[in-house]
């Protein structure tokens, strides 16, 4: 059914990244090496602002290097494609066209197009899912935020690609829809095992629902740690309340905090002087 | 039900009501010469047998085209031209200033130029009306354009969708509010400009109805002739925002 199934990977390898601005050069990303592995879960995690989107947005194809490679399956990454899914924090349903047109406008485009009948099929089966069944016929317009977010992933998950990218999809959610989310990620990915490159600044968040979390430092972004997360999946709710779960989070809260008032004291002397 | 229609209806007649008591009102004040202000019944009257008798249709026709015409060229025109001054910053850098030179130049005074250029006919008319529909629109498109998010582009890309699809199906729908703002914008302006456009030679439309009387000194002709522009005007407007709710539905706005 799928041609975009299969056994996918990606690799940063020695990746940098610079942005000309009026004041010069501004590296963002530097010299950043890490493997996601077919059925990781890789969260990365670091101060706002630090280059983590960057390092997404180079995977997902809209960036490119200025050094280093950054390869998917093997090959350098030339431009976004459905074989990667991308989930933004900005949602960007289409507000032009209703609940299932949007679900179903990957599925209806060349790259990935299936037969009405399947088409059909899987709108149904990813409305049931994310529980927007009846509001199929709606435009987004009519949707809450939480409702919008899961409108993307559907529509994501549509096209059935097997390597996720989720740009802090749940930053912009109330603390019950944001559990309410995880909780549901977790369940589709048990039953359709994806990889997934998730960019987060919570680090509950992170370690919930990742296999390994990457630690970035303030910019520009750079390797700080690469931890694994030892817990096995299922996972539900319970896990959080676990003294480990504690002790990841007291340690990666640790490093983040560190790498965040580093950033603070990079900004202050140039806020002083302006 | 019902009654909501009912109180919509009664709700939209009063304003008009309310300026017919009020020009009877300024007519009996007694601080205008009652002779510079003919009633609006005899205004009707004129209107009737304008009608009747000397082939009022016939203007309300030509002006009607003319403005048709003129606003579907120049938006024909606007709409790719707008829409790549919008989409390609250095085609906005390329064109803006002569866009906004000769967006301030009002057509009345281009009058004379055109007259030499394009003579006195229909031509003519046509061109002051597509001047001025083009420039109205090229800025309504390209400001609208220019706004557009890569956002959705971006998404669209995730899911697969080649340069052809994503015109197609992301920037097609993102673009059909702005042609229709600029449509409305357009309409507004073209009006404004009928009566100059004929102006040049008049012989039939509204503006030359208006025109002729104005050398008689037949203000309830004139009347009847600006009375006729703003209610075509409205009902294309009103037809206008019809097609804009039929096709913008899934735009947020408050109310429709």
């Amino acid at each position: 059914m799928s041609a975009i199934g299969g056994i996918h990977n990606a690799r940063f390898d020695r990746v940098s990244l610079e942005f000309d601005t009026p004041k010069g050069k501004l590296r963002v990303v530097e010299d950043v090496s890490y493997d996601i592995n077919d059925g990781d879960f890789i969260a990365v995690i670091g101060p706002s602002g630090c280059g983590k989107t960057t390092m997404m947005s180079m995977l997902a194809g809209f960036q490119k290097p200025t050094t280093g490679k950054v390869l998917f399956d093997g090959q350098p990454v030339k431009g976004p494609g459905p074989e990667r899914g991308v989930i933004f924090q900005e949602y960007g349903v289409f507000p032009w066209l209703t609940v299932k047109d949007n679900i179903a406008f990957g599925l209806k485009l060349r790259a990935n197009r299936v037969p009405v009948a399947e088409r059909d099929y899987i709108c149904e089966h990813y409305l049931e899912l994310m529980g927007l069944s009846d509001f199929a016929n709606s435009y987004p317009k009519h949707l809450s935020g939480g409702m919008r977010q899961r409108l993307a992933i559907a529509r994501a998950y549509a096209v059935k690609p097997q390597f996720l990218l989720m740009d802090e999809p749940f930053g912009a959610l109330d603390a019950q829809t944001r559990a309410n989310m995880q909780n549901l990620l977790l369940r589709v990915l048990g039953t359709e095992g994806k990889t997934v490159m998730l960019i987060t600044h919570s680090v509950e968040e992170a370690i919930y629902l990742a296999s390994r979390i990457v630690v970035v430092t303030a910019r520009p972004a750079r390797i700080k740690e690469i931890i694994d997360v030892p817990f096995s999946y299922p996972r539900d709710e319970a896990l959080q309340e676990r003294p480990e779960f504690g002790e990841l989070r007291s340690h990666i809260r640790e490093l983040v905090m560190s790498e965040y008032r580093a950033q603070q004291a990079q900004i202050r002397p140039a806020s002083f002087s302006e | 039900m019902n009654g909501s229609v009912a109180r919509r209806f009664l709700l939209g007649l009063a304003p008009w009501v309310g300026a017919v008591a009020l020009w009877y009102g300024v007519r009996w004040s007694g601080f205008v010469n009652v002779s510079l202000i003919p009633a609006p019944h005899q205004v009707a009257a004129k209107f009737v047998e304008l009608l009747l008798h000397e082939g009022l249709l016939f203007d309300v026709f030509a002006s009607t085209r003319r403005v048709f015409l003129g606003v579907m060229l120049g938006i024909l025109v606007a709409v790719p031209v707008g829409f790549l001054l919008g989409w390609y910053r250095p085609a906005r850098t390329f064109a803006d200033p002569m866009i906004n030179f000769f967006r301030a130049l009002p057509p009345i005074a281009l009058i004379p130029l055109v007259i030499v250029y394009f003579g006195v006919d229909e031509l003519a008319k046509l061109v002051i009306l597509f001047y001025a529909s083009f420039f109205a629109g090229v800025i309504v498109m390209y400001e609208g354009v220019s706004q557009i998010t890569p956002l959705y582009i971006r998404v669209a890309q995730t899911l697969g969708a080649g340069e052809f699809e994503i015109f197609r199906k992301v920037i097609i729908p993102l673009t059909v509010p702005h042609i229709l703002t600029a449509l409305r914008v357009a309409l507004g302006v073209a009006w404004a400009t009928l009566v100059a456009s004929e102006l040049i030679a008049a012989q039939r439309g509204l503006g030359a109805m208006i025109q002729n009387a104005s050398t008689y000194f037949l203000l309830d002709v004139i009347y009847v002739g600006i009375i006729c522009i703003g209610f075509i005007a409205l009902i294309m407007d009103l037809i206008l925002r019809w097609i804009s709710a039929r096709l913008l539905v899934w735009q947020e706005r408050a109310v429709v």
